[in-house]
């Protein structure tokens, strides 16, 4: 039987490691590769990195440090950030990590996913799309964003999600910009209401703050990656740096509704 | 010594990282040269089944390979795309396989259409090996392995096959043809499970 995925999200600013609050106050919460081992003691489902720096200072992916991670992880290693062409793409691949997040190379320029695609593979490519609710007349919308927030788009997300898939992506990475750090849940209606409009995976990212939530989304989705950030790397109230991974006593737990 | 063969695909490091770990003699293969002397081989790879095999040919490896398989009988690993090469022909692709195991690589979509699963297969799922494999010796009877592929291994002769997997229905996840052995999931990245596949293979 096939098991959804828990999955921790680092993300990598000025070469450490930091937890954002809607993507923003970066705070600092160790040294990537340190946090690499111990995920790998913990037996991590597989593990997701976004550099946030490289998009938003136009630079190259960091290959150096990527080669590092992925030399290091004994389990499934999906990296994001500033990757822009098919040389980076392939290059990164070469490198040893198994998927690759892209975002707004594949929000512009949507032949980019096919491009890809055909060379490595859909399994290799997953679009990552931070998704920020909009107020608008009678209700609620939701707008692509990149660059950290700031760079926003007018698209229709059910749409390009669905021109995405039909382009070759192999997975389908849904950040949160609202709930990210806040630790309070899920937005679980915008994650079933995507996990039905896709056949390809998806990933599910912003809001975890316990077990329980993580349990919460995979009621509602099953078979789903259900990742989080603060909740692996913060504990207590005070948000003291501590990084944790259920075990599987509690995996269990969590996928109730997939074995019942 | 392990020979990982590097020709432009697949995660070469994590093999080498894993081997030295273990304490084996492991080195990358970039060229004839470089293989000769293998006691084993793995053949790593992702992607599309041409891209693979052209990149094969390119590489200036695929004689010697097919003598130390074919040949000399070295045990050989091929691992995801690496398996599927070992097939006769893909769904996936135009070229023909190395045919090394006989049999069709086919695409797993149309048989899950009707369960609504997604599609590549992707995460960790249970493996069932049939008694008497030695590649899964040693490993408790849940074990999972990290999948992440859309196409899989329809052996002609089903006395190849050397564990299922299920996902909306059960299909070859491991073969095995004498000295010659596939793997459709990623053992490099199946902590102590794959450890232990992997430490298993080097000792055949």
């Amino acid at each position: 039987m096939l098991q959804p995925r828990i999955t921790p999200c680092l993300l990598i600013h000025k070469g450490g490691l930091v937890k954002t609050v809607g993507f923003k106050t970066p705070k600092y919460v160790g040294d990537p590769i340190n946090a690499v081992k111990i995920f790998n003691e913990k037996e991590v489902d597989e593990l997701i990195v976004l550099d946030i720096d490289a998009s938003v200072n136009a630079s190259e992916p960091n290959f150096e440090m990527i080669a590092k991670l992925a030399a290091e992880c004994r389990m499934p290693l999906c990296y994001g950030g500033g990757i822009k062409s098919l040389e980076h793409a392939k290059k990164i691949i070469n490198l040893g990590v198994e998927k690759i997040a892209i975002s707004s190379a594949a929000i512009e320029n949507i032949d980019f996913i096919s491009s890809i695609s055909e060379e490595l593979g859909r399994q290799s490519v997953v679009i990552a799309l931070d998704i920020r609710k909009k107020a608008v007349l009678f209700g609620s919308n939701y707008e692509i964003s990149s660059h950290n927030g700031t760079k926003n788009y007018k698209l229709d997300l059910f749409k390009f999600i669905k021109d995405a898939e039909d382009a070759g992506a192999g997975e389908l990475l849904i950040n949160s910009i609202d709930c990210d750090g806040l630790m309070n849940g899920y937005n679980l209606s915008l994650a079933s209401k995507i996990r039905r409009e896709l056949s390809i995976p998806m990933t599910f990212l912003g809001g975890a703050g316990c077990l329980e939530d993580l349990q919460d989304l995979v009621t509602e989705c099953g078979i789903i990656g259900a990742a989080a950030g603060s909740l692996f790397v913060f504990k207590g109230k005070y948000k003291a740096v501590l990084i944790s991974y259920p075990n599987n006593q509690q995996k269990v737990k969590i996928f109730d509704s997939i074995n019942a | 010594m392990i020979s990982v063969v590097d020709y432009g695909l697949g995660n070469v490091e994590a093999f080498l990282t894993m081997y030295k770990r273990l304490g084996f003699e492991v080195k990358r293969a970039k060229t004839k040269a470089d293989l000769i002397a293998s006691s084993k081989i793995i053949l790593p790879g992702v992607g599309a089944f041409d891209h693979a095999i052209k990149l094969l040919n390119k590489s200036g490896m695929r004689e010697t390979l097919e003598t130390l398989v074919l040949g000399d009988k070295v045990p050989i690993l091929g691992v995801c795309v690496g398996m599927q090469m070992m097939a006769s022909s893909s769904e996936e692709g135009k070229l023909p396989g190395l045919d090394w195991i006989p049999g069709r690589v086919r695409l797993l979509s149309p048989s899950l259409k009707s369960t609504n699963l997604p599609m590549p297969h992707m995460g960790w799922n249970n493996v069932m090996p049939k008694n008497g494999c030695p590649l899964f010796i040693n490993l408790e009877q849940e074990a999972k392995f990290y999948f992440l592929h859309s196409y899989y291994f329809e052996c002609a002769d089903i006395s190849n096959k050397t564990a299922n997997v299920f996902y909306s229905f059960d299909f070859a996840c491991s073969v095995s043809s004498g000295n010659i052995h596939g793997v459709q999931f990623h053992p490099e990245k199946s902590h102590h499970f794959g450890t232990q596949l992997l430490k298993n293979f080097a000792e055949i």
